[in-house]
């Protein structure tokens, strides 16, 4: 059947970078819903810019493989939804077109790297928005925002046609305002993809039921650790109360490789990071070089103009961590760390079925007041463990703080999608 | 602790321009961060990181893929099917 869908509503918080305000769409489970992309997933003929100077004008001559999936289910794609540069940030603000502000209170920050699709989500402008979580930029704004959020296990989502930031931990995923809709988006786009090499062939997932009857729930004690806003934390040990009230059996545990979580995700994605972005020199898109100046000076000035602070920083501190010298201290070191992490998800995973803390340490960020770059980083604590391991892991709103959404993050095994959405509505519902 | 010369160093090896201005503060956040770095020092030597990892291989065979002129339609400056790039020397 399929039809037209004129996309009319303004957007007041600037979570669009690109909209398409007539489009069509076909048949499908997702017939005529309108959805928000991340402007860091390729759309074939729609301006795909990575919220960065350095891609403006650049229109994809090719769809990224769930793109193909979601005109398949007859999704309307109404646009690119804005982010921070690359990924790079937890707040949106980090912004070639100028930051995004949080619907729920339009003073503070959105979260990142996400935020537009957040924002869209959370504002109704769309029902539903693909994002994509490096270190938890899917959940940390659906936590800031108060919607759902999930980030799929590694090799569940092809990253094909995913402009790359960090590929040994980047993840599409979906952002709904409940389970059921999240749910939905994950199951068209989940699925076996030859041109991605880390992409696994698996049954599709099962249908979505609330089930949290029995279930075993791990609380790491370090989850509730120092830096954590103790306003958020009794929030969200109230919803894990909760789940034990629905029939899950919530048993206390310890996760010591947390210590270095942060550090291994830093120095990895760094590293991945400037080996990923030597590609943007303006010679095959984005603005051109000087030709009249040398190779190697044409290059630095473009990317010194082009690329933001936050950009060049990690470029930077990944090349640095990579050179010749220092790759043991901390490349290396920051393999085997997260080697520690995998294992201690393996080992508690023996013992219970999901883990549960919260998904971001405090609320939302006031827009404009972003400290000093290690201070931002920190707030990724919670979130990169899921990275880290590649496991499934679901932001759910469970209450707020001030007046502030705050998220429940759940974690599964690999490939337990289907359990912690599971889990996630019996949540929503208040039922097992 | 990382001078500014290294500072400089790693810049252009990266093809990243640094002005004078800038130099000073990227020197001292890029040691705040590294000094964060130095908590990995305290894992053990010897632990094996590679168990998990496998190669995934396929045919070397020919698909379709973009023609020559939609893989140009990006670039500023095409010329006969090429595309220009500054000087090498």
């Amino acid at each position: 059947m399929g039809g037209r869908f004129v996309f009319e509503k303004p957007d007041p918080h600037n979570a669009f970078i690109t909209r398409c305000m007539d489009v069509a769409y076909g048949d499908g489970p997702l017939s005529g819903i309108p959805i928000g992309i991340k402007d860091n997933i390729s759309t074939a003929g729609i301006p795909t810019t990575c919220a960065s100077k350095i891609l403006e004008g650049y229109i994809p001559p090719y769809d990224a493989h769930v793109i193909t999936l979601l005109r398949s289910a007859g999704a309307a794609i109404v646009g690119k939804t804005n982010m921070d540069e690359f990924g790079m940030g937890t707040t949106t603000e980090n912004s070639a077109y100028g930051p995004t502000q949080n619907p729920a209170d339009p003073t503070r920050a959105p979260g990142g790297s996400s935020g537009g699709s957040a924002a869209a989500v959370a504002s109704g402008l769309v029902r539903m928005a693909l994002g994509t979580d490096t270190g938890g930029s899917i959940r940390c704004p659906a936590s800031f925002c108060g919607i759902v959020g999930l980030k799929p296990t590694y090799g569940r989502v092809s990253r094909h046609g995913l402009i790359a930031y960090a590929n040994s931990f980047e993840q599409i995923g979906p952002l709904a305002r409940n389970v059921g809709d999240c749910a939905l988006l994950y199951s068209v786009i989940a699925g076996y993809d030859p041109k991605d090499g880390t992409s696994l062939d698996l049954p599709p997932p099962a249908p979505l039921q609330a089930e949290i009857q029995g279930k075993r729930i791990g609380v790491p004690a370090e989850f509730f650790g120092e830096g954590v806003n103790p306003e958020v934390a009794d929030v969200v040990r109230s919803a894990i109360d909760r789940l034990a009230d629905l029939g899950a059996e919530v048993v206390s545990c310890t996760m010591p490789s947390m210590r270095y979580a942060l550090a291994a995700y830093y120095v990895t994605s760094m590293g991945e990071a400037a080996s990923n972005l030597g590609r943007y020199d303006g010679v095959r898109y984005g603005p051109a070089p000087e030709f009249f100046r040398p190779w190697h000076d044409a290059y630095s000035r473009l990317r010194k103009e082009y690329f933001s602070e936050e950009v060049r920083r990690r470029i930077l501190l990944g090349t640095f961590s990579l050179s010749a010298g220092y790759q043991g201290k901390y490349y290396a070191k920051a393999q085997k760390a997260r080697s520690m992490v995998r294992s201690d998800f393996n080992r508690l995973f023996e013992e219970v079925d999901i883990i549960a803390g919260p998904t971001m340490p405090s609320v939302a960020f006031r827009l404009g007041k972003s400290c000093d770059p290690l201070s931002m980083y920190l707030a990724d604590i919670l979130t990169v463990p899921a990275n880290l391991a590649g496991i499934p892991a679901v932001s759910v709103p469970c209450g707020t703080a001030g007046g502030l959404p705050v998220g429940l993050q759940l974690m599964g095994r690999h490939f337990a999608e289907d359990e912690i959405l599971a889990a996630a509505l019996a949540f929503e519902e208040g039922s097992a | 602790m990382v001078s500014k010369e290294e500072v400089e160093h790693i810049a252009a090896i990266a093809d990243i321009g640094i002005d004078d201005s800038e130099l000073e503060l990227f020197t001292s956040q890029f040691n705040e961060i590294i000094g964060y770095f130095d908590i990995l020092d305290s894992i053990e030597e010897g632990l094996d990181s590679t168990q998990t990892r496998h190669n995934v291989f396929r045919e070397d065979v020919p698909l379709p893929s973009l023609s020559q002129e939609d893989a140009l339609l990006n670039s500023t400056d095409p010329e006969d099917g090429f595309i220009r790039a500054p000087r090498v020397i």
